[in-house]
């Protein structure tokens, strides 16, 4: 048994559960709960003229229906701005039940609760709504012509202007020796978890008190935002998130319109109501994400070397805006990468659009940001002749460039300064990796096989961590157990796991002795959530310092006992021992016991603690500044963000004929500083490539002209099985960050970011023709491949067209 | 003999070896009868249409997605679930099935919702076949591939069916 | 996404089964697999008043095999017609196609005959019934009706059916000798409803020259069609066809329809590469049984 396991690749402790079946997932909770189901709108666009839940009335088990006119209060008012920013000159929520007007297909009108799901679902499908269609404005080129406004008051679409630069792009770019200018767009696609979103409320109606279980991100904001809304002092609500089948991303959107109600509902008919999203209701009352349109300019010298780039983007965000403008933030300030750039100006219009809302998914805004500055190198290289990878290598920051100002402000309000990391090493190792040198002896080998075959490369730069703060709590009991909890929620990450590595190692104790609990606002109620790659290195780094405290705790009441220094003690398995001297020790769960002088015994262990033992007379029991209890809170809340970063490299394969794209190899390298679990993060980084993958080449988000969803179904939104997903080759480099005590930095979202630069430009190679539009399936390539108006890259020129449209 | 047309009907099914009586409205999914009727809550719903394979259970010993029949189908039938892939060890414990042990092994499982699905398709493609056999990638293949997991990336995932087929020749 | 209320009945006899659709009329619908239905249903998309599942009904399990061909009971699932190796030898279409029917998990419920029944364009059996000339036979108050594949295809998702009707049996004709078949498809992800699937029987004459070439393609089209190829090789030596020539017939020969996965024009390519390959394997086994 060992106690030292940051770093290790320890078997996750959740998975006791998980495989038998034990898992306790939101549905799971609850059986006899009323059940809550919606109506919603089939609409883009709409009036809401009228409701008619007379049909309804004599459905045998149903309980009650609300619609807005039985919302009061806080309840009556828009859902919350949750990120407001000053560039958000027109920001727009809708209401939890649907006032007046419907803004997209899916929208919340009407909430039956019945005694079942099916019944419920019987009421809802009875309840008549006469609409009042209005145009529907799809798309970010709709949305920018502004023929129709989604909001009455915003007649140009637009919700926000984001701006930032780092100097005078303009002359910037009249003195460059060579400049480009293109466009292309990247399509929506979803989180889509495999747990759809859910709720379960439980009234205590004597305590007035309300538990509620959500299949959250961010329990303690939930938990704040039902307090709130339903006007109840925040000690009367708790919050816990179960174990969350999948989130990321959209269940760190908040409050769902859900998360208000069913609580609601539960108050007034004082039973447990629950709701658990079907498949359908996730598709449309969600979120998505990624849809843009760019428009890039960049200046370059004869060597590839960047002058200039100005980026403008449209971003889709839907409907309305409760998560703010932080997509486009990420956008804007991530699409850098690891390149240094002289000057670089970006605009970024955030505009509505009569679709479900745009909220953060895995990599929030990065793989945009990577599409459009890593499709720039590619684009750059075809003119000049020159290697992908030597423009890119020209480009590179260098190691003695850190920390690196890029003269931008990140999503956290904070400097975008790149606190370490070192992307030559990343690009040497994935050019062996992915064995780029040889790529031009594979084409010929797929060209005797008939078959097309193309390599790409993509590098991002990922700002993880942000603030502003998580906490930890950790506690060692009389038993030795020792009880660590955060508020920041787990959705398959493995927190109970590193969580525990860390704890294990930082206090010197057994792992298995170690228990973490997570996005329970009873055990934590601070805490922010979640997201942009940050549990390990928030959560992480205070429960270290909350072990830390621990220690140095134990180490103090243990010195007392030992009569040594507490610089001669050590902690190891769980025992207080002075260092070199075996025999001198105290177990840990002793020092716990001592810790809390006691009137009362109530087991042997607490015998010990009790006021007629020995003690010393001359001081207080508990002394001033000290507290009763082997435990300590601490918080991590770092200056800034701490900037991952990574290389990924695709090589695809196209049969000439259909025109079928296959992802024969792929390769990462990444850079996540010090890493808890290895086993772990390389996890995240298959998950993410397997996403990366999909985002690239099956999943879109297909509206019609009207803002009808036509591929709402596992059947038509195309996830990959495990046939579409490629064998991931994986290289590790490891630059800690300075920025905080375990040197990390996060690791969650680095999958997905690249995979839409890297096949886009792997399908290029191979085919010849620009791509400008992703993601790509056989049926538009072929389009592509037809079209005599297509651009032929530079590079594709002196190769034989083989099996090639004429 | 006429059939009689029912709304709701009570039936004997035997869950993972043990006989289990509900009475269901005819409406009712498989699924949500063993989660809701029957309290094993270890079978996931993830679509509802028969496309993501996180409900697939065991009728009679083949799997079938129980999101796609209704419990009144398995009347007078035997249901395995997940919750009886493992065996009592006869010392209060739990012997779990090779699959189990190597979806801990490998990494297999990230937020485990989808697990239930992938541990009965691929426990009952291993129990069916000869474990002296190479195992090969059609097999892992024709196993895996019918069910969506949007963690892990699938790698895992094979790994531990090769990882459980080789227990299970071990073991032989 | 539940399903609606219905009332159920589960008849022991093929008897009892019309007696329930008789009475209970217009709003009864069979359940044999359900592995199409039961989506529709927890969608709303369909509402049947009563449903009439025919799972007990004895004796409508079995695959009989003659010289003449291969008769599937309606409640024989899609792994046990896969694996059934003496249906295999007198038609290999069905083992072929049935090999790219979804995933493991659906094809131990999901029958056949149920899917041809459902009538859809994008099943890969209703192509192969019409591939092998096949039949249904039904089984009405009437009595037993056999009917060929042309007349039961009416339109996507609806056949000549109607009334109260169980289809108890589809007769795949066997393939004729000096014969050989293939079967391939496009998928957007394996398992996934094909965006072009093509079933080919390529028939040699006695000096092994092609003496004819059949063509079935899944997803194109409204309802299954032959389409007859011969012309564009007949009488070409087997190692010396020009099989692009029949994918190029092909290619003028089908209207397929343009959806969220493919275009017309991406699907009538596929219809003329997917000729073009399964026909050369195809001849290539109709040489082999010829020898």
């Amino acid at each position: 048994m060992t106690t030292k396991l940051f770093g290790e690749p320890v078997r996750r402790r959740e998975d006791a559960r998980l495989i038998v079946g034990k898992g306790r997932y939101l549905d799971d909770i609850g059986h006899n709960a009323l059940a809550a189901a919606f109506v919603r709108s089939p609409h883009a666009h709409a009036r809401v003229v009228d409701i008619d839940v007379e049909g309804a009335l004599d459905v045998e088990g149903l309980v009650a229906i609300y619609t807005y006119d039985d919302l009061t209060g806080p309840m009556a008012e828009p859902l919350p701005v949750l990120i407001p920013h000053p560039q958000l000159t027109a920001p727009r929520t809708g209401y939890s039940l649907a006032y007046e007007k419907v803004h997209h297909v899916g929208e919340p009108i009407v909430m039956v609760v019945a005694t079942d799901r099916y019944i419920a679902e019987d009421a809802a499908e009875r309840i008549v709504v006469t609409y009042e269609e209005l145009p529907a404005v799809v798309g970010v080129d709709a949305a920018h012509e502004a023929r129709h406004a989604v909001h009455d008051d915003v007649p140009d679409n637009v919700s926000a202007r984001h701006h930032q630069e780092t100097g005078d792009v303009e002359p910037a770019l009249a003195a460059s020796p060579h400049t480009l200018t293109f466009t292309q767009y990247i399509e929506r696609s979803a989180s889509m978890p495999m747990e759809g979103r859910g709720v379960h409320a439980h009234w205590d109606a004597d305590d007035r008190s309300l538990r509620v279980y959500t299949a959250t991100q961010a329990s303690t904001s939930v938990r704040a935002a039902i307090a709130a809304k339903l006007e109840l002092s925040l000690d009367k609500v708790e919050v816990i998130a179960p174990d969350v089948g999948g989130g990321f991303g959209v269940k760190i959107m908040h409050p769902w319109p859900e998360e208000l109600l069913v609580p609601m509902a539960a108050m007034n008919l004082g039973a447990d109501v629950k709701w658990s999203e079907d498949r359908r209701e996730h598709f449309i009352s969600s979120a998505h994400e990624r849809q843009q349109k760019q428009e890039i300019t960049v200046g370059f010298d004869d060597d590839g070397r960047l002058t200039a780039l100005d980026v403008v983007v449209w971003h889709d965000n839907g409907a309305y805006t409760p998560y703010g403008i932080i997509i486009p933030i990420i956008t804007a300030t991530q699409l850098i990468g690891p390149y240094d750039i002289p000057v670089y100006r970006v605009r970024v219009d955030s505009v509505y659009t009569n679709t479900v809302i745009v909220t953060p998914y895995r990599g929030a805004g990065r793989p945009q940001a990577c599409y459009a500055m890593e499709r720039t190198m590619d684009r750059i290289a075809d003119v000049l002749g020159l290697d992908r990878a030597v423009v890119r290598e020209r480009n590179l920051i260098q190691s003695s460039q850190f920390p690196y100002d890029a003269h931008l402000t990140f999503q956290d309000g904070r400097p975008v300064v790149y606190d370490s990391g070192d992307y030559p090493g990343l690009m040497a190792k994935l050019k062996d990796l992915v064995g780029w040198s040889g790529a031009e002896e594979l084409r010929d080998d797929a060209t005797a096989r008939g078959k097309l075959l193309g390599v790409g490369m993509a590098m991002y730069v990922e700002g993880t961590g942000p603030g502003p703060y998580e906490g930890g709590h950790v506690q060692v009991l009389g038993s030795g157990k020792v009880l660590v909890a955060t508020g920041l929620t787990s959705q398959g990450q493995g927190h109970e796991t590193s969580f525990a590595q860390i704890v294990a190692s930082e206090l010197g104790v057994p792992i298995e002795d170690v228990e973490v609990t997570t996005g329970d606002t009873r055990r934590f109620p601070y805490a922010v959530g979640t997201f942009a790659s940050r549990a390990a290195v928030m959560s992480g780094n205070a429960i270290a310092l909350a072990a830390r405290g621990v220690r140095e705790k134990a180490l103090r009441i243990a010195a007392d006992v030992l009569e040594a220094s507490p610089d001669d003690l050590e902690i190891e398995d769980g025992v207080v021992q002075v260092k070199g001297v075996p025999g001198t020790s105290i177990p840990l769960r002793t020092v716990a016991v001592l810790s809390n002088p006691l009137r009362y015994a109530f087991d042997e262990a607490a015998k010990q603690a009790t006021q007629f033992t020995s003690h010393d007379d001359s001081k207080p029991p508990v002394a001033p500044g000290d507290a009763p209890g082997l435990e300590h809170r601490d918080y991590y809340s770092p200056l800034r963000s701490t900037f991952a970063s990574g290389a990924h490299a695709a090589v695809v394969e196209i049969d000439p004929a259909t025109w079928e794209i296959d992802v024969v190899k792929y390769a990462v390298v990444h850079d996540c500083g010090n890493v808890v679990n290895p086993m772990i993060v390389e996890g995240q980084v298959h998950g993410g490539v397997a996403q990366g993958v999909g985002g690239a080449l099956y999943e879109r988000m297909a509206y019609d002209s009207d803002g009808q969803l036509q591929n709402a179904s596992f059947m038509d939104f195309l996830m990959p099985y495990a046939s579409e997903v490629p064998d991931v080759v994986i290289d590790h480099q490891q630059t800690p960050s300075p920025l905080n005590p375990l040197g990390i930095k996060g690791a969650g979202e680095a999958g997905v970011i690249p995979g839409t630069a890297a096949i886009a430009s792997a399908i290029e190679d191979a085919v010849g023709r620009r791509i400008t539009s992703m993601p790509i399936s056989p049926t538009e390539l072929y389009d592509l491949m037809r079209n005599p108006a297509a651009e032929r890259t530079a590079a594709s020129a002196g190769r034989a067209e083989n099996g090639v449209l004429a | 003999m006429t059939a009689s047309v029912d709304t709701e009907r009570t039936i004997t099914v035997t869950v993972n070896g043990v006989p289990r009586e509900a009475t269901v409205p005819v409406r009712r999914l498989l699924s949500d009868a063993l989660r809701h009727d029957l309290g094993l809550t270890g079978t996931h719903v993830g679509c509802e249409h028969g496309v993501c394979g996180a409900c697939t259970v065991l009728v009679d010993g083949d799997p079938v997605r129980s999101c796609l029949m209704l419990a009144v189908q398995v009347d007078g039938r035997a249901v395995t679930t997940v919750e009886g892939l493992a065996r009592d060890d006869k010392r209060g414990g739990q012997l779990l099935h090779p699959v189990q042990e190597a979806f801990r092994e490998c990494h297999a499982l990230q937020c485990g919702f989808c697990t239930p699905g992938f541990l009965m398709t691929i426990a009952a493609g291993l129990d069916k076949r000869d474990p002296a056999a190479e195992l090969t990638e059609e097999e892992v293949d024709d196993m895996v591939g019918g069910n969506l997991c949007r963690c892990t990336g699938y790698a895992n995932i094979k790994k531990a069916v090769h990882h459980a087929a080789a227990t299970m020749k071990e073991r032989q | 996404m539940k399903p609606a209320p219905f009332r159920y009945a589960d008849p022991g006899t093929l008897d009892e089964a019309l007696a329930v659709l008789s009475a209970e009329g217009a709003g009864a619908k069979v359940l044999a697999g359900g592995q199409s239905l039961l989506p529709l249903l927890s969608m709303r998309l369909a509402a049947p008043a009563t449903l009439v599942d025919i799972n007990r009904v004895p004796g409508l399990d079995s695959v009989e095999v003659t010289g003449d061909g291969v008769t599937v009971g309606a409640l024989v699932r899609h792994n046990a017609l896969l694996r059934d190796g003496a249906a295999a030898r007198v038609q290999p279409l069905l083992a072929r196609a049935t090999a790219n029917v979804a995933h493991p998990a659906i094809r131990n419920r999901g029958t056949t005959v149920g899917s041809i029944a459902h009538a859809d364009p994008s099943g890969e059996m209703t192509s192969v019934l019409a591939l092998t000339d096949g039949s249904v036979t039904v089984a009405t108050p009437d009595g037993a009706e056999t009917v060929g594949w042309r007349d039961l295809f009416v339109g996507p998702l609806e056949t000549s059916l109607h009334g109260p009707a169980v289809v108890t049996s589809a007769h795949f004709s066997a393939l004729p000798p000096r014969s050989g078949t293939a079967f391939a498809e496009v998928a957007r992800r394996k398992g996934d409803y094909a965006v072009c699937g093509a079933g080919v029987v390529v028939t040699l004459d006695e000096d092994r020259r092609v003496a004819a070439v059949r063509a079935s393609y899944v997803s194109v089209g409204l309802t299954p069609e032959v389409h007859d190829l011969t012309d564009a090789v007949v009488g070409k030596p087997v190692d010396g066809a020009d099989w692009s020539a029949a994918g190029a017939l092909a290619r003028t020969l089908v209207d397929p329809d343009s959806d969220l996965h493919a275009s017309a024009d991406y699907r009538r390519l596929l219809v003329g590469v997917l000729t073009e390959r399964t026909l050369a394997s195809a001849a290539a086994e109709a040489a082999g049984r010829a020898a």
